[in-house]
């Protein structure tokens, strides 16, 4: 293991303490609450108001600047909870437990938030609100398995046996995810009425794409913001009978 | 002091022993086993009823509603999977043994597919008929159960035993597990609507098959690893 990089290895150790955690992301917060809200903000107004309406689709195109982004964030976020999810059970590390608590919900929120943006879109490109076409249908089927992590965590009472499941059944929705999007796909490109097709979005000029680019960015960094809000706020849930936590609530009294 | 070497079973004999009981308990209760089948007939019923009895539309829909009936008869019967051995805490001692969790699993998911997946299967042509469904599709139709029935019990085995000491677990196991079920319902669909078209369906039994030989091989550590945590919850 002497591959890897001192700084790293000092990392990971690091990580095994959530007070590490704590400490270490209090001075986040407020630069990714800043830098978040800068890149949404310049992202959303430029690309609502000043970028040019596409060729096709007028300006109903442009809900794309928030569909992509929780799209993208919605498939990355159970990502990151399988990878939680097999830290926790090889290494047994509390912090991947608490990360993967925080980002299911929110993972499940952008998993909405792209299905409605989609029928949002839908209704003025393809005159329906919904249509069973391979994307959206694989959406829902992670709007599924992200309540399906959330209704078994709750349901489970104690922190620990809840992590350990929810981490089995992560690791075993990720891997169902691909096979779920494949079968899906091909299911529908046998069915498919051919009466319409999705419009992919053609090579699109700068004054498109770089807008679309703040706000996945920004929306990356809202996501990071809202995920370490959330784990430090479970860190101090889990460790409330620590002395460093009452510590810190009798001073922030 | 001389020390009596230690005879622990053999890996065959744990497999055959655990098969062996929980056949005998199955078959102990007929009554249990009927469920699943009289739901499975039940439900196919209702589509003739609920959507329509003419020949034609029954012949297009009638893959799929074999299947889905198919889907909601496993999950029903995945309910009791583990709940009995955990009420009498032998799934305690199941997971205490000193071999390898992995086969006793094996030679349980086993068991419960010839009791609830294999009559599913044999049944099938009987409804399939009855939904009039094309008599080419008939034999695709049950390989492709025969090969996804099996990968529905494993996926099922891991939702029920991460829900095996829950009160709740009925609702919440099908939402679990449905979404896993996806792509073996299009699968085996599309086995016999392509067969009822006079294509060949090959292709989708094909990847069936992988798919069973990928879940039987793996998806038992999943469900050793889920019956150690469901055996402490509760």
């Amino acid at each position: 293991m002497n591959y890897i990089p001192e700084g790293l290895r000092r990392l990971w150790h690091r990580m095994g303490s959530p007070r590490w955690f704590y400490e270490t992301t209090g001075s986040w917060v407020p630069w990714l609450g800043v830098a978040a809200a800068l890149l949404i903000g310049v992202g959303t107004v430029w690309g609502l108001a000043y970028a040019p309406p596409d060729y096709l689709q007028g300006n109903s195109f442009r809900i794309i600047y928030i569909h992509v982004p929780a799209a993208y964030l919605a498939q990355a976020g159970y990502m990151l909870m399988a990878v939680c999810g097999v830290v926790l059970l090889v290494w047994r590390m509390k912090l991947a437990d608490m990360v993967m608590a925080t980002v299911a919900p929110i993972g499940a929120a952008f998993t909405f938030l792209a299905l409605v943006t989609g029928a949002i879109w839908g209704k003025p490109t393809w005159g329906t609100y919904w249509i069973w076409d391979a994307r959206i249908t694989s959406v829902l089927i992670l709007l599924f398995l992200y309540l399906g992590i959330m209704g078994l965590r709750r349901a489970i009472e104690r922190p620990e046996a809840a992590g350990r499941a929810c981490a089995i059944l992560a690791i075993v929705g990720v891997i169902n995810i691909p096979i779920i999007q494949y079968s899906v796909d091909w299911w529908m490109t046998l069915h498919q009425p051919a009466t319409f097709t999705i419009t992919e979005a053609p090579a699109m000029p700068a004054s498109m794409w770089i807008p679309l680019l703040l706000n996945v960015l920004g929306f990356n960094l809202l996501f990071a913001l809202s995920v370490i809000q959330g784990t430090r706020t479970e860190v101090l849930v889990r460790e409330r009978r620590t002395r460093w936590v009452t510590e810190l609530c009798r001073q922030e009294r | 002091m001389t020390s009596s070497p230690v005879t622990e079973p053999s890996l065959w004999v744990l497999f055959r022993g655990q098969l062996r009981r929980d056949l005998l308990l199955a078959f102990g209760q007929p009554s249990e086993l009927a469920n699943p089948l009289a739901f499975f007939v039940v439900v196919i019923t209702l589509f003739p009823l609920g959507v329509s009895p003419e020949p034609d539309v029954l012949a297009s829909m009638a893959p799929g509603v074999l299947w889905i009936a198919a889907l909601l008869a496993t999950l029903l019967g995945l309910e009791a999977l583990f709940r009995r051995d955990r009420d009498d805490g032998t799934l305690e001692q199941m997971v205490l043994q000193a071999q390898p969790l992995y086969l006793p699993v094996v030679a349980r998911m086993l068991a419960h597919w010839m009791v609830t997946g294999l009559p599913l299967t044999l049944l099938a042509p009987l409804l399939g008929g009855m939904l009039n469904l094309r008599p080419e599709a008939q034999l695709p139709l049950m390989i492709g159960l025969a090969l996804g029935t099996p990968v529905l019990v494993l996926l099922g085995g891991v939702g029920a035993a991460l829900t095996v000491g829950l009160r709740t677990g009925g609702m919440l196991l099908a939402l679990l597990v449905l979404p896993l079920f996806v792509p073996v319902l299009i699968l085996g669909v599309s086995a016999a609507e392509l067969a009822s078209s006079g294509l060949d369906p090959s292709g989708p039994l094909l990847w069936l098959a992988a798919g069973a030989s990928f879940a039987i091989t793996t998806v038992p550590f999943a469900i050793a690893g889920a019956l150690r945590i469901g055996v402490e919850v509760g």
